[in-house]
């Protein structure tokens, strides 16, 4: 018999990858036959990055993401049926229905936005961390930023606020080697966006983001730093996206160049994989998560379906605490 | 006379105003690979100095534009999307806009810094502003925001020549619009609006995409046996408000379509205009048609019907055509 192992942690990091690349994978068919509207960013090749961060996390900790959403919120253990009815636009999606591929954020485990202004989640990430220090919370901030967003104010004002005021944050650039159609090189002085560290005086950290285990390793011990009041670590894990800057736009838009192939080589969940196996762990264990995930996605997709859209009205709640009133002679065309 | 979209025509005057003057050229995010269709063909026409990629910095590069434009350059900024000129917003309005003013005159700015309205296509809140209200309320920024290709060319050629610093914001509801331009030098002066239709019954001004729908709704409207005059500013500041009064004395109506927000919108500052202007004309309130003040929606269903629509400007033009007060002597 075996098991889907609902305690051993190496198996949830493996589970947790496999539900972020076999979500995806429904999510750009669908996409691409039109169920879902509007932009769609996929994830896939950065799933090491994404779990091996929210493994060092505790469920209570805070989180804070991007346009690139819909890795981190399934890497930190959200439920798919929110998510995948959120991509498709229903109301019993993670945001209602307002927010979309971009904004994959699950407030009820520790998130505090998926933001898809580049560079925005920076400061959201140290104001975090300032409240949870301020109220005696012993949680943490993580943000995760690209590497193109590494070019933003927001960004280095959050993490110098952070590392000024010793702030419990960890600050995860996730280097996919683009920003858009942008190679990293052309658009980040330095070699490294974790040089930047030294210049806050924080601990700078480069890790293989193919390896969840790697970084992992390397977030947890930011965050033991960050719990024990010893301030923020800049990480910056190098990885890379499979898709394009997003899919199915009928157009290429980053020029591969030819360590694409080496890269899809170095899938992180084939890693983990043979990892796993040589460790001792049974094939059909692994198997058996494969098709557990797919039957959750499968699920979850069949929920999103059943799903009801929002109501005209809906579309007033939620820019403030009450909902605003509707105005009759667009109510009436609704 | 070429018929030509009007993403095509950004491109024409991109291209020939960057052949007739080398102080220009243009910079931006992701510009050299050509995103929306602007600078095709333009690295190796122009070089990739003239066409420059830029980190993901909005408050750098286009605070960078200001500086070279006081030192003599022409910058076109391609800024993508009009919502991500908020992290550029302390140098658009603390330097940009200001500093021929606080250097009492000693600064030239030259500059222009385009940007896309990207709405109607579940972008969800942070990608679907359309923020010209808000730069409208900021003095020292000329703001263009064409509805037709031809316009969008003359006008970003006038742009360019500019010795003030323009913003252009380009609906993207008209991208793919075609439209007869006319080759080479044609150049709308900044500030002259344009009557897209005439009428007697209403006037119906429409700002940038609004235009469009303005003018499908006065077709409608001639079906019910209502005649609508459809204005386009073309530009926002410096506005053509003798234009629109001049058609609002005529008909005695007015409605004002912006797929901005209502509050503050530049329908309002038209609307105010209307008002204070030829009150004396009117036979009806004037009524605006906008998007209302809420944020925009991700889930297309809730989002689509929160824009001006064909069938809620041809009821307001019902409902003023219908209000019949005494015609002034
Ligand atoms: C302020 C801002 N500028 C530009 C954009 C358009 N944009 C969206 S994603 C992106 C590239 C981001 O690159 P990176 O930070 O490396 O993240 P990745 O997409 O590679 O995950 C750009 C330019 C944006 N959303 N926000
Ligand atoms: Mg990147």
């Amino acid at each position: 018999m075996t098991s889907t192992g609902e305690n051993d942690p190496r198996l949830e990091k493996y589970r947790r990858m496999q539900r972020i690349r076999q979500f995806e994978a429904k999510a750009e068919k669908i996409h691409a036959d039109g169920e879902i509207p509007g932009a769609l960013h996929t994830y896939a090749g950065m799933e090491a990055s994404g779990v091996g961060s929210c493994m060092a996390l505790r469920d209570d900790d805070y989180m804070v993401g991007t346009h690139r959403s819909h890795g981190h919120p399934i890497a930190k253990g959200a439920k798919l049926r929110p998510l995948m009815a959120e991509l498709l636009g229903k109301k019993t999606g993670v945001c209602s229905g307002k927010g979309g591929s971009m904004h994959l954020s699950d407030f009820s485990m520790g998130s505090l936005g998926e933001t898809s202004i580049v560079g925005s989640g920076g400061p959201v990430t140290a104001g975090a961390a300032l409240g949870a220090k301020l109220q005696g919370l012993d949680r943490v901030a993580l943000c995760f930023f690209g590497d193109g967003a590494s070019s933003e104010g927001a960004i280095h004002e959050g993490m110098n606020l952070a590392a000024v005021w010793s702030l419990p944050a960890i600050f995860v650039c996730e280097n996919n080697r683009f920003g858009m159609s942008t190679p990293t090189s052309d658009a980040v002085a330095g070699e490294n966006v974790a040089d930047r560290a030294h210049g806050y005086g924080i601990p700078g950290v480069i890790v293989d983001g193919q390896d969840v285990d790697a970084v992992e390793a390397a977030v947890r011990e930011a965050v033991d730093r960050a719990r024990a009041g010893k301030g923020p670590t800049l990480i910056e894990t190098k990885t890379y996206r499979y898709g394009d800057h997003a899919v199915n736009m009928g157009r290429e838009l980053t020029p591969r160049g030819p360590e694409h192939d080496d890269w899809v080589k170095r899938d992180p969940i084939t890693i983990y994989r043979q990892r796993l196996i040589e460790a001792g762990v049974a094939e059909a264990d692994l198997d058996a998560i494969d098709t557990a995930v797919a039957d959750e996605v499968a699920d979850a997709l069949q929920f999103a379906r059943d799903s009801e859209y929002p109501v005209f009205e809906e579309a007033f709640d939620d820019v403030f605490v009450d909902r605003l009133p509707i105005p009759a002679e667009v109510q009436a065309h609704a | 006379m070429a018929r030509i979209t009007f993403l095509e025509a950004i491109m024409q005057a991109q291209q020939e105003e960057m052949q007739r003057d080398d102080k220009v050229f243009i910079m931006g995010e992701d510009v050299r690979c050509n995103v929306f269709g602007t600078t095709t063909g333009f690295v190796d026409a122009f070089g990739a100095e003239r066409v420059r990629d830029t980190p993901i910095s909005e408050n750098g590069f286009i605070g960078a534009a200001g500086g070279a434009a006081m030192v003599g350059m022409r910058p076109i900024v391609d800024a993508t999307i009009s919502s991500f000129l908020f992290p550029a917003m302390d140098q658009i309005c603390s330097i940009i806009a200001k500093s021929r003013y606080i250097y009492g005159g000693q600064a030239k700015l030259p500059l222009v810094i385009r940007s896309c309205l990207f709405y109607g296509n579940s972008n969800a809140a942070q990608h679907s502003d359309r923020p010209y209200p808000m730069f409208m309320n900021m003095p020292g920024l000329k703001i263009i925001a064409p509805s037709c290709a031809s316009d969008m060319k003359g006008l970003l050629k006038a742009a360019v020549r500019s010795d003030d610093p323009v913003l252009s914001f380009e609906d993207s509801t008209c991208w793919m619009a075609k439209d007869e331009v006319p080759e080479g030098e044609h150049v709308i002066p900044l500030g002259k609006g344009d009557i897209k239709r005439e009428g007697s019954d209403v006037t119906i001004i429409g700002i940038a995409g609004g235009v469009n729908v303005a003018l499908k709704a006065a077709r409608a409207l001639e079906q019910e046996g209502i005649s609508a005059e459809v204005i386009d500013p073309r530009t926002l500041v410096p506005l053509d408000r003798e234009l629109i009064l001049q058609s609002v004395r005529k008909t005695g109506r007015a409605i004002c379509v912006d797929p901005a927000h209502m509050t503050c919108s530049a329908a309002s500052e038209i609307s105010a205009t209307i008002v204070e202007n030829a009150f004396d004309a009117l036979r009806a309130p004037v009524l605006r048609v906008t998007t209302p003040d809420t944020h925009l929606p991700f889930s297309p269903h809730i989002e689509k019907p929160l824009y001006p629509s064909v069938e809620r400007i041809v009821d307001a033009a019902r409902k003023v055509v219908g209000t019949r007060q005494t015609q002034p002597a």
